[in-house]
């Protein structure tokens, strides 16, 4: 019998496994078995009510989307008095995720919401700074840090920062947040891209720029994940391009101590679940008793016991 | 900061069934030089589809061809004696040109139903449908729901070209009255279809219309409606990411009574809107 709980950034899970932000709403429910799920994630909300950028939203890849949404939200009471509700009643501890456009703002919204029905506040610090001519909040150490520190002033709840991959150094960010009193982070958010259209000579995404997501970037993040785990002693969520259950043990390996699951949502509905069996087969197979034993056990060149490679005491 | 709240209520969920149905393909040919017929055994959730909804299929990938994201398609046929459903698509784009590579026996993973179709008062005593190349395809379930409420269905159908006409067979075993309309024998202008539209008024009063497939015959269907004062309801597409609601990437400008608008979801607030909700269809 395989333990799949993990405990991160304050929350306690009966799996690592998570929807990212964004990535679920109220119809996978009648798809999704969401009981099963470590936690659930909520799309991020902003203080206001906002429509989003204008359409066309999304472009497809082989196997990656850039998308452009622009966080469309109905702000916190309508998340209070409806998302929560709805989503607390499967049973996984339920993670709020928002946004603003100023660290006090941050501050503020996590305060509103602070409710005993939410497990944790991740922050998306990955939209512009007003205060920092748009710049992203992530794309800095100090105003990252200033999101997280107003954010930890206003609520007892945990807080997970959402770094933007977006940056030279990652680790960078993820210490400044890890020094602001950040329970968590998640590496990463989307990777900033552009489509253009040769025939029309216009860009394919009605907001320009767009996020890039999808199996596709599995590689640059897992290597961001490696590096904020060797970083930070708070513990790493791997958000990148997760489609099975073999990637969840990729990002677990370099560090992560659980996952999201996002683009995929999109395509196979039942991904997460098969990614929960998968992992309690290969730890089965392998003879791991604890999934979180696999957190930061990736074997370098030369760490290699020449016997018994893999079977036990990882 | 403001902090502030909408009263509306999202759609509710678990109203219907859905699944990634495990599809068999029965047959996949052209019913004309643009467009294909793909008929598709389908297991029993598939077969609770009611008209205007949708399915998200999971295009295959091909040598060429690898479409990451499924590919919205409307309903064209829901037989249930048979347990068969059935898509008409035109072949325009990577996931179209993956699809038609299915042959008989291959698995489509078809997610749905999805959607909010047509909403058809009962009660209704005539209904007038005007549509226009893949809006065929959409209208016809509503055909068959509208007389198996005792009904009557007149349905208008437009296209460029003669041969580039389809669905009426499907309408008509579907006990629709059809009328056929194209462009090169100058027949489907707006006020034209117009026209012809209040002559059938006169002699049978309509009092339910549907439209898909062109905006100038959303137009001409909003404008009839107002005049008498009776429901049209229109079938939108977008290019869609999730089909599911969670995405955000399918969505057009929906008015409300006082012209106020606000950005929903064609996959999970429509894709059947009420035509005065929508600018385009």
């Amino acid at each position: 019998m395989v333990d799949l709980s993990v405990t991160v950034g304050g929350v306690s899970m009966k799996n690592p496994i998570m929807p990212a932000s964004g990535s679920i709403a109220e119809g996978m429910a009648d798809i999704v078995d969401l009981g099963r799920l470590g936690a659930i994630v909520l799309k991020t909300i902003t203080p206001d009510i906002r429509q989003g950028v204008k359409p066309p939203r999304v472009v497809e890849y082989t196997d990656a989307t850039l998308f452009s949404i622009g966080i469309p939200s109905k702000g916190p009471d309508y998340l209070l008095n409806h998302t929560v509700p709805f989503f607390e009643k499967f049973g996984p501890p339920v993670i709020a995720s928002i946004s603003a456009d100023t660290a006090e703002d941050f501050g503020k919204l996590a305060g509103y919401i602070t409710d005993p029905r939410i497990a944790a506040i991740e922050a998306n610090i990955s939209c512009p700074n007003l205060r920092a001519h748009g710049r992203a909040f992530g794309m800095d150490p100090v105003a990252a840090a200033e999101v997280i520190a107003e954010m930890k002033a206003n609520t007892k709840l945990p807080v997970w920062a959402k770094l933007t991959p977006n940056v030279g150094d990652i680790a960078e960010v993820a210490r400044a947040v890890e020094g602001a009193g950040a329970d968590a982070v998640i590496t990463a958010n989307a990777i900033l891209g552009m489509a253009i259209n040769a025939e029309t000579m216009t860009p394919r995404l009605g907001n320009v720029v767009g996020g890039l997501t999808g199996p596709a970037v599995k590689p640059v993040i897992l290597r961001m994940v490696n590096q904020c785990a060797e970083a930070v002693k708070i513990p790493v969520i791997g958000c990148g391009g997760i489609a099975t259950g073999e990637d969840v043990v990729e990002y677990m390996l370099a560090g992560a101590s659980a996952v999201q699951v996002g683009t995929t949502n999109f395509v196979h509905t039942a991904a997460m679940e098969q990614s929960i069996d998968w992992v309690t087969d290969y730890c089965t197979r392998k003879g791991i008793a604890r999934v979180s034993d696999l957190t930061g056990a990736l074997m370098l060149p030369g760490d290699q016991p020449s016997e018994q490679r893999g079977a036990v005491a990882l | 900061m403001t902090l502030s709240a909408t009263a509306e209520v999202e759609a509710p969920t678990g109203r219907f069934p859905r699944a990634e149905n495990r599809c068999r393909v029965v047959s996949n040919d052209p019913v004309n030089a643009e467009y294909r017929l793909l008929v598709v055994d389908a297991p029993e959730t598939g077969l609770t589809a009611y008209a205007g909804q949708f399915f998200h299929l999971l295009c295959p990938t091909t040598g060429s061809e690898q479409p990451f994201l499924r590919r919205p398609m409307s309903i064209y046929r829901i037989d249930r004696e048979n347990g068969q459903l059935g898509f008409l698509y035109k072949v325009t784009g990577k996931g179209t040109r993956a699809l038609m590579t299915l042959a008989p026996g291959d698995e489509l993973n078809a997610m749905g139903p999805l959607g909010i179709g047509f909403d058809l008062p009962q009660g209704t005593q005539h209904v007038a449908m005007v549509a226009r190349g893949v809006g065929l395809a959409t209208l016809a379930p509503l055909a068959k729901l509208a007389t198996s409420q005792g009904a009557k269905v007149t349905a208008i159908l437009s296209a460029r070209a003669p041969d580039l006409l389809m669905s009426r067979d499907e309408l008509e075993a579907a006990g629709a009255e059809v009328i056929e309309v194209n462009d090169l024998d100058g027949n489907s202008k707006p006020e034209d279809v117009t026209d012809r539209l209040r002559a059938i008024h006169a002699e049978t009063p309509i009092d339910f219309m549907a439209t898909c497939g062109s905006n100038r015959l959303l137009g001409l269907t909003r404008d009839l409606c107002t005049e008498w004062d009776i429901t049209g309801q229109v079938a939108v597409e977008a290019f869609m990411g999730c089909g599911l609601g969670m995405c955000y990437a399918c969505v057009v400008p929906i008015r409300d009574a006082d012209g106020n608008e606000e950005m929903k979801r064609v996959c999970y607030d429509g894709p059947v809107f009420n035509v005065n909700e929508v600018t385009t269809w």
